[in-house]
């Protein structure tokens, strides 16, 4: 950026620039009295008015206003600084200007879109302005420094959507570190059986992928591993990885399941997470025979040697290649990156919660991970749906919106449940010749061939009744309600209430964030909207970008996602880390803090308390000293020292003073 | 701590046995009941569907007793056994303290009559004061009959647990089943325990009213239930004084004793029947608890 | 009549009544009703349901069309048992006993009530029994109920009546309150004030045949 051109020296010329932003300030605040008042403000050369200052023009008028030397310092009064103060900094450097000798006043998001009164809203406005105005005439040139960027990616979460940008990342050359909770990669899409709406064959289309990334060299795949710790900044990331003993060595194991076979359990008693608890594995085991990386684990929860060590260890003694190794211990790996990459996917909602459908109290109420795997010829039953009494059912509910739509679980919609069912439907119509029931409030099927997968099952006689099930129950009624389960609801499009006995009852649970997406969104430093799920910076145009540089997001770690939607926001965020990777430097804000000496006491408070460790100490001059490439300008230092001697530019403390005196004066 | 009793209007008369039967069982475990003194009407149900701003001044007034009577210095616990008063009470308690509108019309009736509520109160119902407030072994300390072997439906309804109840979960609620596990009777599972049994219909539309009730009496009775236990005066007069009328309307048979929790609490504890008011019940119970030596009661035959 | 004459199916919006929501929601916390997704829970969970004319999903869906009459006069407000099992699991948290309540009293306080409908004609048994006395006298308000719906009914129901008053469980007194001056004083206070706000502007109705 060129240093200003003599303009910044000497007295003084504000240029105040006001947007109507169509309707959304004009609307509510008095933009030519905000002009007017302006205008005679101190230091005030030129006060306009201008419906979208954002734009070329608007960006114009205040590029020639510099140039023609009426204008030495800027102030616009528009939108939030996270909008467009990039924008006017940018017009005030194109006109000639230091891109910071300028200040942005928001009367949009504070003012009016959050006052009724034009009036009000019009005072507000002015005393922002004046804020502004009072604060810019105190602003110094500044530069932003370059910082080259970590070729590297991170990528958090094995699923569709971490596999996915794994794989474009690694195919266009840039190194990808995969790390991954479980034990094996694959996600929830493992478990399910067919996707919607084509009902292709989701191992046959995922498990390439997955030996894909477990083969590419450019990926460096660590599973049951965990982020520990993350430092650094956009292009320069240092993060700790820890990956859990698995007790097995990695590079040994073949996956040749002999150390299973030779478990001291001759049965398997454990529940078996990749079934949801309908099938038992041991102590040691591998996932799913696609796992990936085809490696068994240890779980010393269950382990009789963990909990005992009174073993005989026949399962070390099976493996012929010596992989098993009880003394394994967590490992922590330091990494460098550029870019990191969450997808940490999704929960499903724990249907126990919504007592009223019986789910953990009649066996045959089942939630749709369940059915997912039911309906696998892979999973426990090898894709017969059976009953808990081993019986085909012949009448089978699926109720919608469980956890979701609702106020005392989830508010939202989980957007993805509507066209499970109807695959669920599918399936189970397929495979039992069952009468199946939908129960639904909306049937949702916005997606390319979603509405003609509808049509299908409706073709297919599946019934559907609007309404959202009041209760299920084993209340019989009349006699050939006796033995089944009751599905009690209103037939909302007849006006009637219905008992539709059935003797299987799949709940259509909804998604929820990660139960440790609060811990993960404070490692990464990123936000989080209320329900939990990661916050983009912007619903529309940023959608895979977060708040903090250089964290993108991807899948449904970021909201509910089907597996299209989730493979192409994981495409997006690939990209959007290639572009930041490719350009090779970041520019760093010039907001950082720094040392008056002549007040430095050298009491080192600032060193202790600065979470970046920017701070160093010079033992001879027994000064503090800010090393201006790490420090991120949070203002820690610069609060606590006790001498005022830490200043941080773009915040010094008469620039602050200056600002209030702006507000207060105008009151 | 002293509880200050609320009995509502229907138990001084249909549902005398249930004060009686909760005074005597609230003596045994050392909880002494004093009568809110010159209390009305809690203005529930078919009050408030005339008019629910006076509904919750005859709250208030209330209230305003309870308070005074309890001691202005401390929080008062207001026993309300009846589900209606308990709801009525419940929710204008809950209305004061939430909207300043009603609540300050609601304090200008009261100052007319020298009254002065100051939000030191909680309403109670008993079956969460036993559950709640007596300690588990000094309740299975009193039992001198277990009712070993009797299969008791625990009936709830809705009104005491719905919607402002906070002591027990709305879906399925526990407590009666807690005592009376403690009492050593076995629970039968009955997933309609909070279903209505119909209210006041049962008198002003029986065709639709009684429904309720039988269908309720129907499932407890397959379920292989010797008696049915309730909390409210209303659910034991529709559940226990139309059985005759429901066995003729429906042509099924209904014969089934309906108690309160309090009696059937008594009766483990070795409580006479007539402090129990036992005799006042229509269906007799048929159930001879065995001392708790021996291992178990009889069952009467019919 | 024939049934199918009963209820013409269509409504001209000039006999509708666009305040009528908001009226309703005027109660404490009734702007929920407003979020309604006809969802039909209520309607599921009401054990009542299948005895009223509309479901209580269709109460609230006509509370938002604006069909006065036909709610306030219908009979489904008052076979509502105040039972609240809607209200608890309404996944929008609309106070649908309370708006039953509503519609009850503003039917009431219009007149347009099902006048000899039982359930109505207790609650205004009930309430004057108690305006009076402070307390409700079981038997009186029965009897008082059954003379003005159903006074053969009151014979069928005396040998119910004698096994209560057998069993100690009905008496023949009249239940009161010592102070009742100071529960008058209180009410007197209350008598014009209502919390469903007034009518703004009086839309035409349209005849129901």
């Amino acid at each position: 950026m060129s240093p200003s051109n003599g303009q910044t020296n000497g007295t003084p010329k504000v240029g105040v620039y006001v947007c109507h932003c169509g309707i959304n300030i004009a609307g509510k605040v008095h933009v030519d009295a905000v002009v007017e008042f302006a205008s005679k403000l101190p230091y005030v050369t030129v006060a306009k008015e201008y419906k979208f200052m954002c734009s070329d023009p608007g960006q114009d008028i205040i590029a020639q206003d510099i140039r023609d030397g009426k204008v030495n310092r800027v102030v616009v009064a528009s939108c939030s600084p996270l909008m467009h103060e990039a924008t006017f900094r940018k017009a005030t450097a194109a006109g000639g200007g230091n891109a910071f000798m300028f200040q942005m006043a928001n009367i949009r998001e504070h003012v009016s879109w959050v006052t009724h009164d034009k009036g009000l809203a019009t005072d507000k406005a002015k005393a922002l302005v004046a804020a502004a105005v009072e604060r810019v005439t105190l602003h110094k040139p500044l530069e932003k420094t370059k910082v080259p960027v970590h070729a590297d990616v991170l990528i958090v979460g094995g699923g569709i959507a971490g596999i996915h940008a794994a794989l474009t990342l690694a195919d266009s050359g840039k190194k990808v570190y995969l790390v991954e909770k479980e034990p094996t990669i694959g996600g929830h899409m493992a478990q399910f059986d067919k996707t919607f709406p084509t009902l292709d064959c989701s191992a046959c289309i995922l498990t390439p992928k997955m030996s894909s990334v477990r083969a590419h060299p450019n990926i460096t795949l660590w599973t049951y591993s965990e982020v520990s710790e993350v430092s650094g900044f956009v292009g320069n990331f240092k993060v700790k990885v820890k990956r859990k003993p698995r007790y097995i060595i990695e590079d040994l194991c073949v996956g040749c399941y002999e150390c299973i076979e030779g478990c001291i359990y001759k049965e398997a008693k454990v529940k078996d997470e990749f079934n949801v608890g309908l099938s038992k594995r041991r102590p040691i085991y591998i996932p799913f025979p696609q796992a990936t990386p085809l490696v068994a684990v240890i779980d010393p929860e269950t382990c009789i040697e963990f909990r005992t060590h009174r073993c005989k260890k026949s399962c070390a003694t099976a493996c012929e290649r010596n992989a098993v190794d009880f003394n394994q211990t967590e490992e922590i790996k330091e990494i460098e990156v550029g870019a990191i990459i969450l997808a940490t996917g999704f929960k499903v909602f724990d249907a126990a919660r919504i007592p009223r459908y019986g789910y953990g109290k009649y066996p045959d109420v089942y939630s749709a991970l369940e059915i997912e795997r039911l309906v696998n010829a892979a999973g426990p039953t090898g894709g017969e749906v059976k009953m808990a009494n081993g019986e085909k059912p012949k009448a089978v509910g699926i109720i919608h919106c469980v956890g979701s739509r609702d106020a005392k679980t989830n508010k939202y919609c989980s957007r993805v449940c509507c066209m499970y069912s109807l695959k669920l439907a599918h399936l189970i119509h397929e495979r039992t010749d069952a009468e199946v029931y939908n129960f639904y409030i909306d049937m949702r099927t916005p997606g390319k061939g979603y509405e003609e997968f509808y049509d299908r099952l409706l073709e297919e006689n599946v019934h559907f009744i609007r309404g959202r099930v009041a209760e299920v129950n084993d209340w019989a009624i009349t006699p050939e309600e006796k033995g089944k389960l009751i599905i009690r609801c209103e037939d909302t499009l007849i006006g009637m209430v219905r008992r539709i006995p059935v003797d299987m009852v799949v709940l259509s649970t909804g998604l929820e964030a990660q139960a440790d997406a609060d811990d993960v969104r404070r490692m990464f430093n990123i936000s989080c909207s209320h329900e939990g799920w990661f916050l983009e910076r912007h619903p529309k145009l940023a959608p895979v970008s977060t708040f903090t540089d250089g964290v993108f997001l991807a899948g449904a770690c970021q909201g509910p996602k089907d597996i299209p939607d989730s493979v192409a926001q994981a495409g997006a965020a690939a990209a959007e880390a290639m572009a930041l990777i490719d350009k090779g430097f970041v520019e760093l804000e010039p907001n950082t803090a720094y040392v008056q000496e002549e007040f430095c006491s050298g009491c080192r408070t600032c060193i202790a308390l600065c979470p970046y460790s920017a701070i160093g100490y010079n033992e001879e001059s027994k000064k503090a000293s800010v090393n201006g490439a790490l420090c991120k300008g949070c203002g820690t230092c610069v609060a606590a020292c006790p001498s005022a001697a830490l200043q941080q530019n773009l915040f010094t403390d008469e620039q602050i003073f200056r600002e209030i005196k702006g507000v207060v004066s105008y009151v | 701590m002293a509880y200050l009793y609320y009995p509502g209007c229907s138990l001084k008369s249909t549902g005398r046995a249930y004060e009686e039967s909760m005074r005597a069982v609230f003596a045994k475990v050392g909880i002494p009941l004093e009568e809110l003194e010159d209390w009305n009407c809690c203005g529930a149900t078919s009050y408030m569907s005339v008019s629910e701003l006076k509904a919750f001044a005859l709250s208030a007034r209330n209230f305003a007793l309870a308070e005074k009577q309890g001691g202005r210095d401390k929080t008062t616990d207001l026993i309300v056994p009846c589900a209606a008063c308990y709801l009525g009470l419940s929710k204008a308690h809950k209305y004061l303290d939430e909207f300043p509108d009603i609540r300050s019309k609601v304090d200008e009736a009261l100052a007319a009559a020298g009254l002065k509520y100051s939000n030191n109160l909680k309403i109670r119902h008993p079956l969460d004061v036993l559950v709640n407030d007596v300690k588990k072994d000094r309740l299975a300390g009193l039992v001198t009959q277990p009712l070993k072997g009797l299969k008791v439906a625990c009936y709830y309804g809705c009104q005491i647990v719905r919607p402002y109840a906070e002591f027990d979960d709305q879906d399925s609620p526990q407590s009666m089943e807690k005592i009376f596990r403690i009492l050593g009777a076995e629970i039968i599972d009955w997933p309609i325990k909070t279903r209505c049994c119909g209210g006041s219909l049962s008198g002003t539309v029986p065709e639709v009213g009684l429904r309720l009730s039988y269908l309720l009496l129907l499932e407890a009775t397959r379920r292989g239930a010797d008696c049915i236990a309730t909390a409210c005066p209303l659910c034991q007069f529709n559940l226990e004084c139309y059985q005759p009328k429901m066995s003729s309307l429906y042509n099924e048979k209904i014969d089934i004793p309906v108690l309160y929790f309090t009696q059937l609490a008594g009766i483990a504890m070795g409580l006479g029947e007539k402090e129990l008011g036992l005799q006042r019940l229509f269906v007799p119970m048929r159930y001879t608890p065995a001392p708790a030596a021996s291992s178990g009661g009889q069952h009467v035959t019919k | 009549m024939d049934k199918w004459r009963e209820w013409p199916k269509i409504r001209y919006e000039s006999e509708l009544d666009p305040d009528f929501a908001d009226q309703i929601a005027s109660i404490p916390g009734g702007e929920k009703l407003f979020t309604c997704i006809q969802c039909g829970t209520c309607s599921g969970m009401c054990p009542l349901s299948p005895d009223m004319d509309y479901t209580p999903r269709q109460i609230i869906a006509m509370i938002r069309a604006g069909f006065r009459q036909e709610v306030l006069s219908s009979h489904t407000t008052w076979l509502c048992a105040s039972c609240y099992a809607c209200t608890v699991e309404c996944p929008k948290e609309i106070k649908i006993t309370e708006i039953m309540y509503a519609a009850k009293r503003l039917a009431i306080r219009e007149k347009v009530h099902p006048k000899r409908f039982p359930p109505s004609v207790l609650a205004r048994a009930f309430f004057s029994s108690v305006e009076k006395n402070g307390r409700s006298t079981e038997s009186r308000v029965l009897i008082d109920l059954f003379l003005k719906t159903n006074p053969l009914g009151m014979i069928r129901q005396a040998g119910l009546g004698m096994k209560l008053w057998l069993k100690g469980r009905l008496g023949p007194g009249k239940e009161s309150i010592k102070r009742t001056d100071e529960l008058h004083r209180m009410l007197a206070v209350l008598e014009k004030e209502h919390m469903i706000k007034p009518k703004v502007k009086t839309a035409q109705h349209g005849e129901a045949k």
